[in-house]
């Protein structure tokens, strides 16, 4: 009979096979051809080699030590600012929290590159103040401790998000509760509030644990001019120097760097799962402790923290950018805006690197809008095992490193397709496929949020007043999570603009993105330019955070990242 | 327009015991039926079966003669000419009020002449023409419950649902609705089914009111019989306020029982080898004062235009009452009933 359709769905028919083929090429078939080179390599007796390679090791041990130090750092500045943050009734929260999680979101590399040109006999801006180490000195973010401190900062904000989300859910009234008990201020931070703010703590160390370990940048500048490898950085020099042999020993290697993210993720997962204090009844008002004359210690603490997180890192890449060439110290007369005038209008290949990547992360924000739009709709309505699946399955490479999910779209794509007899690798298009997946899920959690909050009686009424499936999503759906819909193109434009580590591997010439080009101007010894571009990147970053925070407040919970 | 028929409809969703099970019900053209039961009976999920929100596990949904749907197949929603008003009123907040009634049109490929002329009968019909500009949000519960209702006038839907439309509403709202949906009943001449957990409502309003309980229906009847005549402990409980007596009522004896035989049989013991009955007296039944059977008054709760005063017969048993005086809890007062329903 017409018309008729099998019952209990509103879905067209197409959608499931749809999004379910995309996460197929996006996420399956690549994770899948990973596993089997790898499984190949060991079959031929290649990766035993690998395995015995002493560089795998170092660069395994540099990884972890880097790693775990680094998280230590992010969990000391992290806890430190969500508690105060959060708890208390310190002045200025807002514009402290908003600044505090900024270096998120700047891209690593341009940290990296701040950070050397604020410390180090060369920089231009400890000069400027004659305060920079006499000539000769070592630089001393070329080392393990350095690139630490750097995972550190960079990663506190993580940190910071994860215990914040814990922590505003200590509700005030059961700390009052606890007074009234007779508990001290003191033992009510012991007793009741640590153990509720326990869970984001693991969880948010993981978190930082696990992008310490996928983190490219950082370990790109500071790492390889002392001889310090980490995985990530291991493979990117074995594509540089490419032999047949390079396609297995990535392949192990990324599977090691997989294995150890997985294990930070499954702790994450278990902190944040196993220990699931839900908030009982409903508490108007979050805790709100009084910080009184403490503010005097606290704001300067945390003011001196960001002035070294944020300011004069800023301050140092600023200074970098204005003088001629590195080393030269910045005064009236050196000050020059020469490296901003090449970057922005002599020189072809930044601007070919504008072009790339503005053009990358505007397809990929509006091409995952569309995916978002559909595969929200799709995971909120239908909630079987199958789309549980698809919903991990485009989680899983947002949550690996970016090298790894690299590593896996050059063995995918470096031969030619099959029927059209085109190769991806070496253009542009691959590294477009790369950050679909890469950034799915980013895309994806504030339109699901959105869905998630639409009654679904909106939907049924439209369908009785004879929607179908296409029309009620243009009138009424779309709409509706159209604000969280911009908040999210916004986001995988920031983010995908930014991006260094999946494009490292991917670009070849004429398809370098900002960030390829950032570090490679950087290698090469101009980080004059380097500088100038950073900045312009860092200011791009805060104009687009800036218009987010503006947009915050028409958007459901959870769809902007640094907030909660 | 066309008789809506429900054959032995079931639905499970798993969940071991089925939510709606073996419910048959014809719902006459032009009828009002009130779908009425405690939260958690199934009434909901029938109307979103009807709807074609839900699809029958077992049995089959029928306008007339054609099938809306059965275990294999189902005509969506969009396709079944029904309109509905949700609890939530589910108005669409990004669209003014004119544009929300107007959008089943719209959808129908109405011209827009024709279009802002209906929405302009069907604002005018709830009293709401002034404000076709607002936005939903910017109107209080009654107007947006009025504007759900408009939008249902548009079209000429085969049949309008209901789905506890006044539980959001404050009382004096209530009763003004409750007009406005008998006055919209009247003069559309739809098909209506109307779920609530509110009896005053079902009476009101309904036709006829089908009771349901665990997900199986009771009784199906027009409000005056169900009060009057409601079959079996279950309905009796429900509808009303009556207590319920166990009585060793003669099996030949007729259902309705008068005072002579109550009299009789409520200082009765229970016949040898027989059965008591579920007697139902309803509190206007009892008259207090007068020759009667003794009670000892439990309590007397002051409700404005009476009391209710709960009684305890010498037996132990709970009888209700209404009185125009206060009787004090301990006192022993004397009591008539007029008249008794054996369910």
């Amino acid at each position: 009979m017409h018309g008729y359709v099998r019952p209990g769905n509103s879905q067209p028919i197409w959608l499931f096979p749809f999004i379910a083929s995309v996460v197929v090429v996006l996420s399956v078939l690549p994770l899948m051809r990973l596993a089997v080179t790898g499984i190949a390599a060991f079959a031929d007796g290649g990766a035993i080699e690998v395995l015995f390679d002493r560089t795998l090791w170092s660069a395994t041990y540099f990884t972890l030590v880097t790693a775990i130090i680094g998280t230590l750092v992010s969990l000391a500045i992290g806890s430190l600012f969500a508690f105060l943050l959060t708890l208390t009734d310190m002045p200025a929260r807002g514009a402290l929290s908003f600044l505090f999680v900024l270096p998120m979101m700047i891209p690593p590399q341009v940290t990296a590159l701040a950070w050397v040109q604020m410390s180090g006999p060369s920089s231009p801006l400890l000069k400027a103040l004659h305060i920079a180490p006499p000539l000769g000195s070592p630089q001393p973010l070329y080392s393990v401790g350095g690139i630490a401190l750097l995972y550190g900062v960079q990663h506190a904000p993580l940190v910071y998000l994860a215990l914040r989300a814990g922590l505003m859910n200590v509700p005030r009234d059961g700390m009052e509760a606890a007074r009234l008990s007779g508990a001290s201020a003191l033992r009510t931070f012991r007793d009741i509030v640590l153990p509720l703010a326990l869970p984001g703590m693991i969880a948010g160390a993981a978190i930082a644990f696990v992008s310490c370990i996928g983190n490219f940048g950082i370990p790109a500048i500071l790492g390889i001019p002392a001889s310090i490898y980490t995985l990530s950085t291991l493979v990117f020099t074995k594509f540089a120097a490419f032999t047949d042999r390079t396609f297995g020993e990535v392949a192990v290697l990324s599977g090691v760097i997989a294995l150890i993210s997985v294990a930070g993720l499954a702790v994450q997962e278990r902190a944040l799962g196993g220990r699931d204090y839900r908030i009982l009844g409903q508490s108007g008002a979050a805790a709100c402790l009084p910080v009184g004359r403490w503010r005097f210690v606290f704001l300067p603490v945390l003011a001196i923290l960001l002035f070294f997180m944020l300011v004069a890192p800023f301050l140092a890449l600023l200074a970098g950018s204005l003088v001629p060439a590195y080393g030269v110290p910045l005064t009236v007369e050196t000050l020059s805006f020469h490296a901003f005038e090449e970057v922005l209008l002599r020189q072809a290949i930044t601007r070919t690197a504008f072009a790339n990547s503005l053009f990358l992360a505007a397809v990929t924000a509006i091409g995952l809008l569309v995916l978002s739009v559909l595969a929200g709709y799709l995971l909120t309505r239908r909630r079987d095992a199958a789309s549980r699946m698809v919903a991990s399955l485009i989680e899983i490479p947002y949550a690996l490193p970016g090298i790894v999910v690299a590593v896996a779209f050059i063995l995918v794509f470096a031969a030619p397709l099959p029927v059209f007899n085109v190769t991806l690798y070496g253009t542009i298009w691959i590294i477009l496929v790369a950050y679909f997946a890469s950034f799915f899920a980013v895309s994806l959690k504030p339109v699901v949020s959105a869905y998630r909050q639409l009654d679904p009686a909106l939907e049924e009424a439209a369908r009785l007043a004879g929607a179908g499936f296409l029309t009620r999503l243009r009138d009424i759906m779309i709409p509706l999570v159209a604000p969280a819909a911009g908040a999210s193109v916004i986001l995988v434009f920031l983010i995908a603009c930014n991006e260094l580590t999946v494009s490292a591997l991917l670009w070849s010439a004429g398809t370098q993105t900002l960030g390829v080009v950032i570090y490679n101007l950087d290698d090469s010894g101009g980080s004059d330019l380097a500088s100038a571009l950073s900045v312009l990147v860092v200011l791009m970053v805060v104009a687009m955070m800036l218009l987010l925070e503006a947009m915050a407040k028409h958007l459901p919970k959870g769809a902007v990242p640094w907030r909660s | 327009m066309a008789k809506l028929i429900l054959n032995h409809v079931s639905k499970d969703f798993g969940t071991g015991r089925p939510a709606v099970n073996g419910v048959s019900l014809d719902v006459r053209e032009g009828g009002f039926l009130a779908l009425l039961g405690p939260s958690g009976c199934g009434k909901t999920t029938v109307l979103r079966m009807i709807a074609g929100f839900e699809a029958p596990s077992d049995g089959a949904i029928f306008l007339g003669e054609r099938l809306l749907a059965d275990p294999a197949q189902s005509l969506p929603p969009e396709r079944r000419n029904m309109a509905m008003v949700f609890q939530s009123y589910a108005l669409w907040p990004h669209m003014s009020v004119a544009d929300n009634v107007g959008y089943p049109l719209k959808v129908r490929g109405v011209s827009k002449d024709v279009r802002r002329r209906r929405i302009c009968e069907a604002l005018d019909t709830v009293r709401l023409a002034d404000l076709a500009d607002r936005r939903p949000a910017e109107l209080s519960g009654g107007q947006r419950q009025r504007v759900a209702l408009a939008r249902c006038l548009v079209t000429q839907p085969d049949v309008v649902l209901l789905d506890e439309p006044l539980a959001n509403l404050d009382r004096h709202l209530r009763q003004e609705m409750e007009e406005t949906f008998r006055e919209f009943h009247q003069r559309s001449g739809a098909t209506m089914v109307y779920v609530t957990h509110d009896q005053s409502e079902a009476m009101a309003l309904a036709t006829d009111i089908a009771v349901m309980s665990r997900g199986e229906l009771l009784q199906v009847a027009s409000p005056q019989e169900i009060y009057a005549r409601p079959e079996g402990r279950l309905v009796g409980s429900l509808i009303g306020r009556g207590a319920i007596l166990s009585l060793a009522v003669p099996a030949a004896a007729p259902r309705k029982l008068e005072w002579d035989a109550i009299c009789a049989l409520l200082g009765a013991s229970a016949p040898d080898g027989g059965v008591l009955a579920d007697v139902l007296v309803r509190p206007e039944d009892v008259r207090l004062g007068g020759e009667g059977a003794a009670a000892r008054v439990r309590s007397s709760l002051y409700e404005g235009e009476r009391y209710s005063v709960t009684l305890d017969l010498a037996d132990g048993q709970t009888l209700r009452a209404f009185s125009r005086e206060r009787p004090m809890p301990g006192d022993t007062v004397s009591v008539t009933i007029t008249s008794a329903w054996r369910l």
